[in-house]
């Protein structure tokens, strides 16, 4: 593993995150944070979409059931508010609801499956949208500062803990989440689901149980976005109901387009990319989702394997000239 | 080894198999040859489960398989290459050997070390694909790789699998004429190695008759004739309807 340049880059490019937070102004590194958690659940997502092959258009359902779960704990256990207890606890929600989704979900392929993924996740807006009184309806709720190993953040005000402790929290669950991730796509699992995503047939007939290891990357898939889901709560503070409905789960298909999902990077560059290009549009114009639709119509026209792709199909060109 | 008794599949008014008795000794290599529509990919079908038959019995090692879905039959050692090439695309050769040698295995399960990890996998791929000349291309994607090629690593596939049965469908269609030999050379030698019964699909005589220990003709669904590839030449009756040839 330790010849593979590609670890070397890895690692480089890890001790350079730890100083991350020196270099970039506290509303810069807020966004920073934005993207890391949404690189987790592009890392997610990309599982089902670009080793798998299926589309999902209902992956914010599992971002809110995530979400949720760290928000409701927040509001009527707050007793047990605090990192450890929550992310498992993020965990295993998003693992129940991917399960029951992804159950009827994976019976489906192609529009079909996306469109029953938009649906259930529809269903998850509207009953988070209309349960008032348990999930402040599109009020939303909001979300306070956890305790972290018994350490409590009181009286810290959140762009300390954020450019703090939960930076290199969140920077330590990138990692994992990378490196699980890493592992789980280039094992003999993830090549039977690249058989999968290439030939059903074939690898039906070759002895995968092709439905169940749809299922499988549905619920891997989902424990990542669901992970993603709850770490993004610290930064942003508050959830709403939006986090289910179909458009921010076109949001993550975006991003995962935009970094480009025939590369294990891809959806982390597009995460990060996405973060950016999405706040300084809306800030500049109030055509922000016109410069948005503009990005996607380049892309999906000049770039199909999105940025990753096309810078890793100018390497060997540079590496030519070079010599 | 294989034993199929009366065995019958009608479309409508179409009989595709017709009452087909035939038998597969161990490590026998037969081919079953036949015009269009004779019946011989439905024969497949039968045999590997994909359509099921209107009645008659298939025994396969003394377990009667008829109606068994084709995981079944694929645990049994029933393996099949596609007359229409069924690979996976965006993976390496060896990829496409080694994901079929981890099924077989049941290690798809194992998803933490990466797959170069199981060394001991990787180099029984690379054995396979050395039996069928193809190891100095195990890095390729199917995308780079002739038609041949195509035919030789589907069938490398099927091979994986530790089939006891193997069922070829017209692994030469589609190959240029030149390389029709080249190819089967390759896939028969690799087979004989392991003493793999095998039931070859065509419809070409001059591929068949160099390779096969016995022949069965087929026409509208029923076995014309059935010998040694030289005795079936002869037969008159098989020379007018396949060959066209009347004397």
């Amino acid at each position: 593993m330790s010849k593979n340049p590609r670890w070397i880059i890895y690692l480089l490019i890890f001790i350079a995150l730890l100083f991350i937070p020196r270099l970039l102004s506290i509303h810069d590194l807020m966004l920073f944070e934005y993207g890391i958690t949404f690189a987790i659940v592009g890392l997610g997502f990309n599982l089902l979409l670009g080793y798998t092959g299926l589309l999902s258009f209902g992956h914010g359902a599992y971002f809110a059931a995530g979400a949720y779960t760290v928000a409701m704990i927040g509001k009527y256990f707050p007793k047990a508010y605090s990192l450890e207890i929550l992310i498992p606890a993020a965990l295993f929600f998003s693992l129940v609801l991917s399960i029951i989704f992804g159950f009827v979900c994976v019976r489906h392929t192609k529009i079909f499956f996306s469109i029953l993924t938009l649906s259930l996740s529809m269903l998850l807006f509207a009953l988070l949208f209309k349960l008032y009184h348990l999930t402040g309806g599109s009020d939303g709720l909001r979300v306070p500062l956890p305790t972290l190993l018994g350490v409590s953040f009181k009286g810290i005000r959140r762009p300390e803990f954020l450019s703090g402790t939960y930076y290199y929290f969140l920077l330590g669950m990138f990692s994992v989440s990378f490196l699980f991730m890493k592992g789980i796509v280039s094992s003999p699992f993830g090549k039977a689901l690249q058989a999968i995503r290439d030939n059903e047939v074939r690898a039906e007939l070759i002895g995968i149980r092709v439905r169940r290891y749809r299922l499988y990357s549905f619920i891997i898939s989902g424990l990542f976005v669901g992970l993603g889901g709850a770490l993004w709560t610290f930064v942003n503070g508050h959830v709403t109901a939006d986090l289910s409905h179909w458009v921010f789960s076109g949001e993550i298909v975006y991003m995962t387009l935009l970094g480009g999902f025939g590369i294990f990077e891809g959806p982390i560059i597009g995460a990060i990319i996405f973060t950016y290009l999405k706040l300084y549009a809306m800030g500049n114009t109030q055509y922000w989702m016109f410069v948005i639709g503009a990005t996607l119509i380049v892309l999906v026209l000049l770039l199909p394997n999105g940025v990753a792709g096309a810078v890793s199909s100018l390497w060997p060109k540079i590496k030519k000239k070079n010599n | 080894m294989l034993a199929i008794d009366n065995l019958k599949k009608h479309f409508g008014f179409v009989k595709a198999v017709d009452n087909v008795n035939l038998d597969i000794a161990e490590g026998e290599i037969v081919s079953i040859i036949g015009t269009n529509g004779a019946g011989k990919t439905t024969l497949v079908n039968l045999i590997s489960g994909y359509i099921r038959p209107d009645s008659g019995r298939i025994l396969f090692l003394d377990k009667d398989i008829t109606y068994a879905s084709p995981y079944v039959r694929i645990k049994l050692g029933v393996g099949r290459s596609f007359q229409l090439i069924q690979l996976f695309s965006n993976s390496t050769v060896l990829d496409n050997v080694r994901t079929a040698l981890f099924s077989k295995y049941g290690m798809i399960r194992r998803g933490l070390l990466p797959a170069d990890r199981y060394s001991s996998v990787t180099e029984e791929a690379i054995k396979i694909l050395d039996n069928f000349n193809m190891s100095d291309k195990k890095n390729l994607t199917p995308k780079g790789l002739s038609e041949g090629d195509l035919k030789i690593l589907d069938i490398a596939i099927a091979f994986a699998l530790k089939s006891k049965l193997l069922l070829l469908d017209e692994p030469t269609s589609g190959v240029a004429t030149s390389d029709k030999f080249k190819v089967m050379d390759s896939i028969v030698s690799a087979i004989k190695k392991e003493g793999i019964s095998t039931l070859i699909i065509e419809h070409d005589m001059d591929i068949v008759s160099g390779y096969s220990d016995r022949v069965i003709v087929m026409h509208e669904g029923r076995v014309m004739a059935e010998g040694k590839p030289d005795e079936v030449m002869e037969n008159k009756e098989v020379k007018a309807t396949v060959f066209g040839i009347v004397s």
